[in-house]
């Protein structure tokens, strides 16, 4: 019973990070109908970002602001000057141009970093803390799931309390009328790449420093739990890759603590597959509008 | 609701298209401020794509259209709004995922004066007593009637001047297509609204409308007084299948 204790919060730490990563693919997913697999790569440069600010200024906070802040130029630059300019009509274009992005992104990485694993701190305690003499979850633990809930809820409260949101929301699920209406889609989209660039850039920079370090390959697992969070969820739905995050997490966790870390991509191809062949738009999809 | 009737759009040699062979060729056509012209034709005459190139959302588009003495071809189509233009698409455009209040939110969210937005959605709801109660209801739960009503009133909360409006009684009964023309002619008559009405509903749009014009293949082949147009047997043989 005490493994198991600590493998759900353990699980649940994890799969915090991937609800927010996954949530950066659903933001764009909803503004531009395409799985941003570049996404990994972006978060990994946001996480370079962050490695070299905080090693300059020996401020992790400082490195964590320059990681979001460097996500918000790169997802907004990544839609203005790369996926703005791909023909639309053709959505394979698209894909291969992100992969062209992982491609340069990864490159330019090496080449500056070298392929060597950097160790990153993190802020807090990695030791976890005992109730009642059961280990339960760490400081650091805390601060992975408070920094995700802040920006589940911030994000949240923009989307549905706010006229930007509301405007983002327009433009994604109805461009054309939302244009009618005198919502600037590109402008939009471009705030959607921007933002999900700076969600990926964090999740990153929660969950890098607790496995090998920062390196250009560093989130390409994190992408793929995180691509599989988003389906199982529903692409289309924010509290879906929340949901579909902490699952993955919790799976994880289970795999690895029970059976050994060998079987868990094994396992999510499992859950990945199963889900597709039986609710294929993912578990919390909207149901289809009514006909009239 | 709207605000001043100087409102006339003038359409000169409009050939629209959307990359193919042109849908509507070389069309001319006045819309006077504060009346209605109604729009009638056959399925393919190019009755929506009219409307489109108004708004520019036909890709292809040769001609002049000016509203108010300015033209709007290379208005981007998101600055129309601001121009005292609305447009209510064919299928009504309602944003299903959104609730009513928020698609009626999103009808203002252009303007620089939000307490005015605020006045116009209590003004919506007052006029369609059955959006107001189902504010809070996703748009993908509301009627056909409802959602006409809701397209309609959200067009109606930036104030525009002139109305693009797109086969509004598409699959409505016919009580409830009455009660949109009524609308209409209230709008017109109350508020000095233009409104340019594209229908297949020929008999409805005539009777509200003042103006009929006739497309057939994509070509204006009448435009005449709306109640000229309803009485005249051998055009409307000719013409609209009654």
């Amino acid at each position: 019973m005490d493994r198991f204790i600590f493998l759900t919060v353990d699980g649940l730490s994890r799969g915090a990070v991937f609800a927010a990563f996954a949530l950066a693919l659903v933001l764009i997913w909803r503004g531009a109908r395409l799985v941003n697999f570049s996404q990994g790569a972006m978060a990994a440069a946001t996480t370079y970002i962050a490695y070299s600010v905080t090693t300059a200024s020996g401020s992790y906070w400082l490195g964590l602001a320059s990681a979001v802040a460097a996500g918000l130029v790169i997802g907004a630059l990544t839609e203005r000057l790369v996926m703005r300019r791909v023909d639309p009509s053709r959505p394979l274009n698209a894909v291969i141009a992100a992969l062209g992005i992982v491609l340069v992104i990864q490159a330019v990485l090496g080449i500056l970093y070298g392929s060597a694993y950097r160790a990153m701190d993190v802020p807090f305690s990695r030791r976890p803390l005992s109730i009642g003499g059961q280990a339960v979850l760490s400081p650091y633990d805390l601060f992975v799931f408070v920094t995700v809930a802040i920006v589940m809820i911030a994000l949240g409260l923009m989307f549905t309390r706010t006229g930007v949101g509301l405007k983002m929301r327009a433009a994604a699920f109805n461009p054309d009328m939302a244009r009618l209406l005198g919502v600037d889609v590109g402008r939009m989209l471009t705030l959607s790449w921007a933002l999900a660039g700076a969600v990926g850039g964090l999740a990153a920079l929660l969950v890098v420093p607790t496995e090998l370090g920062a390196h250009p390959h560093a989130t390409d697992l994190v992408f793929v739990y995180a691509f599989t969070a988003a389906v199982v969820g529903g692409l289309d739905s924010p509290v879906g890759a929340v949901g579909g995050g902490l699952c993955v997490g919790l799976v994880l966790s289970y795999v690895s603590g029970y059976s050994g870390s060998d079987l868990s991509a094994v396992v999510i191809l499992a859950v990945l597959t199963v889900v597709l062949l039986v609710r294929p738009a993912g578990l919390l999809s909207r149901p289809a509008a009514r006909q009239v | 609701m709207t605000g001043t009737a100087s409102g006339s759009l003038r359409i000169r040699e409009l050939t629209a298209g959307y990359g193919g062979p042109a849908v509507l060729h070389d069309v001319d056509l006045d819309v006077h401020p504060g009346t209605i012209a109604a729009v009638v034709g056959a399925n393919g005459a190019g009755k929506t794509t009219l409307l489109r190139a108004v708004s520019g959302l036909a890709p292809r588009c040769t001609g002049s259209i000016t509203w108010e003495g300015t033209e709007l071809r290379g208005t981007r189509v998101e600055d129309l709004v601001r121009r005292g233009v609305a447009h209510v698409p064919e299928g009504r455009g309602v944003i299903t995922e959104l609730t009513v209040e928020e698609n009626l939110r999103l009808g203002h969210l252009w303007r620089k004066d939000p307490a005015d937005g605020r006045r116009a959605v209590a003004e919506v709801f007052e006029m369609f007593e059955p959006l107001a109660r189902r504010r809070a209801s996703a748009g993908h739960l509301l009627s056909g009637g409802e959602r006409q009503m809701l397209a309609i009133g959200r067009a109606l909360v930036g104030r525009p001047r002139l109305l693009l409006l797109d086969e509004p009684s598409l699959g409505l009964a016919p009580k409830v297509t009455a009660q949109i023309m009524a609308l209409l002619r209230h709008l017109r008559d109350e508020t000095g609204l233009t409104i340019l009405l594209v229908e297949q509903n020929v008999r409805s749009a005539l009777s509200v409308a003042d103006r009929g014009i006739v497309l057939s293949l994509g070509r204006v082949v009448v435009d005449d007084d709306a109640g000229t147009l309803a009485a005249d047997a051998d055009l409307r043989h000719a013409y609209l299948g009654f």
